[in-house]
């Protein structure tokens, strides 16, 4: 059989296709396009118009920015939503073609590259589309990851606004609602093998007219997750807050006319675009190359390697990722190439430009390659609902690489920072709550990563996310109401937990859970970095160290602590180390848990991660060590042969001459104790992979993928999806294999 | 938008207010410097010359293989439990550069076991380089 057909029978079958769609699936052209749309006439002629107000231009600008920021507001005021309470959300302004012009300030700006994709998806098929059409008063929304999203927990909803019967914006609010009916609760499966255990999956759909909801669609969707409540109130407070952004606009338009609006919003687009390129320009021209590693699929430890190679020629920023592990198709660490590129923006948006307009603009002059059917840019039948286990780290690696091209450049407008911590490292939960309801969500103290370090100043304790520049950790009184979990330890900083450098990094806390008051409650972890760091840090500063999640089970600690309270212990170390209930079952895992029921006053104990360090330890500013050492977070074993101070640990007081000679026969010791780079490199360097670590990736040859033994590769640019057995299988073929053995 | 722009529009000259200048070298990364006469690497606390500003620094540089335990202590019991706050040494090393002279650790990588060390971290265009600091706008 041959492929090769006349042209006029390749042209009918064309048109019979085109005739006979079956099913609209997403649109690879509109999701891979991140670039800003061309004009329109209208805004072009627009623009043309009123380029020389300025005043009145930056004045409506800002209008709309507080119209965004109000309406943020509304959200996390009214949502239900553990996400959209603290902030995991954004409400933005969107051109009549789809492109996001402006977002909330606050919230989590990976949207601001993500939310146009459904939004042009409703364009490109339903406007026309006789059965659905966009007409005033319509309510879209979405939430398949594979149509623009981060993760399907999110869903979106966006109003089209009308001036004079035609489209001039849209509206939209994107909010972590949570869960969403997948195979586990709180909408963020780990334990996800298919697509079609992640629960709700909306394509574009009107799923309203005359601003209000249609009845069957607002049940059908309230019947998809275990959270009705929260489904319906989700959806009113986005609509709300988006009523509000609409009434924001139209009042512009009323005050200045539609030229100025339209004028605004395009020039918004085109002004961010513009100044990015100014910015990129004063960066010198090269080329970086980093490698990172995710250990976890968040079911098994695995080595899942990310290349990542940043070019800089003149305006154009180039993130070159090929070479990175190939997807795994029954696991859900996987991400599809949008959702990545909204979080590699937000490296732009929160970290390098933060004075910038909060657009899709900002990242248009930044090209991104993948290989195809790799972890980074997975394929449909793959699913994505833990994507951040491989996002994350490839923010990580962007992040590594950019300060060293960043450190050179004529304009800056933030300090040079390290990686920050870049794992979710909070607890999932689900089951009945204290008010016999059944409920699933995540904690939003996730949102306390530790902050990296920078080069002119520490970084802090547990700060803010790498999603999102503003959001909360959530009270503890107000999740205890809604939840049967106490937080024993809940938010109590670690000593050691950071990346130790000249500036060290933000220290991340520890949390102890147990629960009560219920018998069907359960918890699930979702982090990576047990074997293998998760972050980094730059010039000489190293990164944070590992974090296991650690399990108290076969006790009630409510029960045996009743007559003998002084038996608690109030950090992971003095537990896990003084094992201080009798009888209980100690143990430490990788921080990738599935959904487990556990039983009441059983402990669940995890760590918050740190940021790394910037530098080399023996610049740190000893009088910075004393100022730790007095804060209680830094360990006698880090300060006597990590950063070299002698000091009086009673009184604080340095020792500087003491210090100094320490650090001398430390840089002495470096010295003698280290190679020259090629000798060292003749040693070091193995032509596979090791054979006991199953790797995933490329070792020195991008264009090569190992499968998970020194022996098995694929091209990169023909990629083997890779199927992992269960964990389960693979511990009971262990274990028969152990009583073969034994019998035999 | 910031009132700050990268480039002035009135005389298009590029704005290199951020960049380092020290004893005529451009400050590259925190220990790194290029002199742009001689185009060599440097470093930047004892200004031991590190080879062609063309080629990779990292040759220029001593090197070690760290046990990451000393860096990212257990702190739970290594025999009690199979995961601890320490990176597995099967699966992690830190490897760690000196400058050959002055011993600052001028960088530090995280790799598997026996991975090619990432040679060309940061290889620059020497000659664009020359061009955007000809002007003198520094
Ligand atoms: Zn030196």
């Amino acid at each position: 059989m041959t492929n090769a057909k006349a042209p006029s029978e390749r042209s009918l079958i064309e048109q019979f296709l085109d005739d006979n769609v079956l099913f609209l699936g997403p649109d690879p052209q509109i999701m891979a396009d991140h670039s800003v749309s061309t004009p329109t006439a209208v805004e072009l002629a627009a623009v043309d118009a009123w380029q020389d107000r300025s005043d009145e231009v930056h004045l409506i600008r800002n209008r709309l920015q507080t119209a965004c920021n109000e309406s943020f507001d509304m959200v996390e005021q009214m949502g239900a939503a553990p996400g959209a309470k603290w902030g995991d959300l954004i409400a933005g302004i969107f051109s009549s073609q789809g492109d996001l012009a402006l977002s909330s300030a606050g919230g989590v700006l990976i949207f601001s590259v993500l939310a146009q994709h459904p939004v042009k998806f409703a364009l490109k098929y339903w406007k026309d589309e006789p059965t659905v059409g966009i007409n005033d008063g319509d309510i879209f929304m979405h939430n398949d990851a594979r149509y623009g999203n981060i993760h399907n927990t999110d869903q979106s909803l966006t109003l089209p606004v009308f001036h004079n019967g035609e489209i001039v914006c849209f509206v939209g609010s994107i909010v972590h609602e949570g869960e969403n009916g997948a195979c586990e609760p709180g909408g963020m499966p780990g334990g996800a093998e298919s697509p079609y255990d992640e629960g709700l999956k909306m394509p574009p759909l009107k799923v309203g007219e005359n601003f209000e909801f249609r009845k069957d669609l607002l049940t059908f969707l309230q019947n998809s997750v275990r959270e009705p409540k929260l489904q319906m109130e989700g959806m009113k407070s986005k609509l709300h807050a988006c009523l509000r952004i609409k009434k924001r606009a139209e009042e512009v338009i009323r005050d200045y006319g539609i030229e100025a609006f339209m004028a605004t919003i395009r020039g918004t687009l085109t002004d961010t675009e513009a100044e990015v390129r100014r910015r990129l320009q004063t960066w010198p021209n090269g080329k970086v190359l980093t490698n990172v590693f995710a250990d976890s699929t968040l079911r098994e430890n695995v080595l899942i390697k990310i290349r990542c190679e940043v070019s800089k020629q003149n305006d154009e920023l180039i993130i070159d990722l090929r070479g990175s592990s190939p997807e795994f198709l029954n696991r859900a660490n996987n991400t599809v190439l949008a959702s990545m590129k909204g979080m590699l923006a937000q490296l732009f948006l929160m970290f390098i430009w933060p004075d910038l307009p909060r657009n899709q603009a900002v990242f248009a002059p930044i090209t991104v390659l993948t290989d195809p059917g790799s972890a980074l840019n997975c394929s449909p039948e793959a699913p994505n609902a833990q994507s951040m286990m491989t996002f994350f780290p490839a923010f990580t690696a962007v992040q590594n690489a950019v300060p060293k091209l960043l450190f050179a450049a004529g304009f800056r407008s933030t300090d040079i920072v390290a990686c920050w911590y870049n794992m979710i490292t909070t607890f999932v939960y689900g089951g009945f709550n204290q008010h016999q309801e059944f409920v699933g969500n995540v904690c939003a103290d996730l949102n306390g990563m530790g902050g990296a370090a920078r080069a002119t100043r520490d970084g802090e304790h547990s700060v803010a996310p790498i999603f999102a520049s503003m959001a909360d950790i959530g009270e503890q009184e107000l999740i205890e109401e809604e939840v049967p979990m106490m937080k024993l330890v809940p938010h109590k900083v670690m000593v050691d937990n950071c990346g130790f450098g000249k500036q060290r990094g933000g220290h991340g806390y520890q949390q102890i859970v147990t629960h009560k008051d219920t018998d069907a409650w359960g918890y699930m972890v979702n982090s990576i970095g047990a074997k293998f760091p998760s972050t980094y840090g730059i010039f000489g500063g190293y990164a944070p160290g590992c974090y296991p999640l650690c399990k108290v089970k076969d006790v009630n600690v409510f029960d045996v602590m009743k007559d003998s309270r002084d038996l608690m212990r109030f950090t992971i170390e003095d537990i896990m180390n003084e094992q201080p209930f009798p009888d209980a079952t100690y143990s430490a895992h990788h921080a990738g848990l599935q959904f487990e029921l556990a039983e009441q006053g059983e402990l669940y104990m995890i760590t918050q991660g740190g940021g790394g360090g910037y530098g080399d330890v023996l610049e740190r500013d000893p009088a910075d060590i004393a100022k730790d050492w007095a804060d209680g977070i830094v360990s006698k074993k880090t300060i006597e042969t990590i950063y070299f101070v002698v000091m009086d640990y009673n009184t604080g007081a340095l020792n500087k001459e003491a210090t100094e000679a320490a650090r001398a026969a430390e840089r002495k010791a470096r010295l003698a104790r280290a190679k020259p780079y090629k000798e060292f490199a003749a040693e070091w360097t193995k032509d596979k992979p090791p054979a006991n670590v199953p790797y995933y990736g490329s070792w020195d040859d991008p264009t090569v993928l190992y499968l998970g033994t020194p022996d098995k590769t694929c091209p990169a640019d023909a990629i083997e999806p890779v199927m992992m057995p269960d964990p389960k299988d693979v511990e009971i073929a262990a274990l028969k294999a152990e009583l073969k053995a034994l019998k035999a | 938008m910031s009132g700050k722009k990268a480039m002035s529009a009135e005389n298009g000259k590029m704005d290199l207010s951020g960049v380092t200048i020290e004893d005529g070298k451009v400050a590259i990364t925190e220990y790194l410097s290029i002199d742009l006469d001689k185009e060599t690497w440097h470093c930047r606390r004892c200004d031991q010359n590190l080879g062609s500003a063309r080629g990779p620094y990292k040759e220029a540089l001593v090197v070690y293989e760290r046990e990451p335990s000393e860096i990212h202590d257990p702190v739970i019991d290594p025999e009690k439990y199979a995961f601890t706050y320490a990176p597995d040494p099967d699966w992690c090393r830190i490897i760690e550069y000196y400058c050959p002279q002055c011993a600052t650790q001028v960088e530090v990588e995280y790799l598997p076991p026996g991975h090619p060390l990432t040679l060309n971290d940061l290889v620059l265009d020497i000659d664009s380089l020359k061009a955007r600091h000809a002007g003198g706008e520094a």
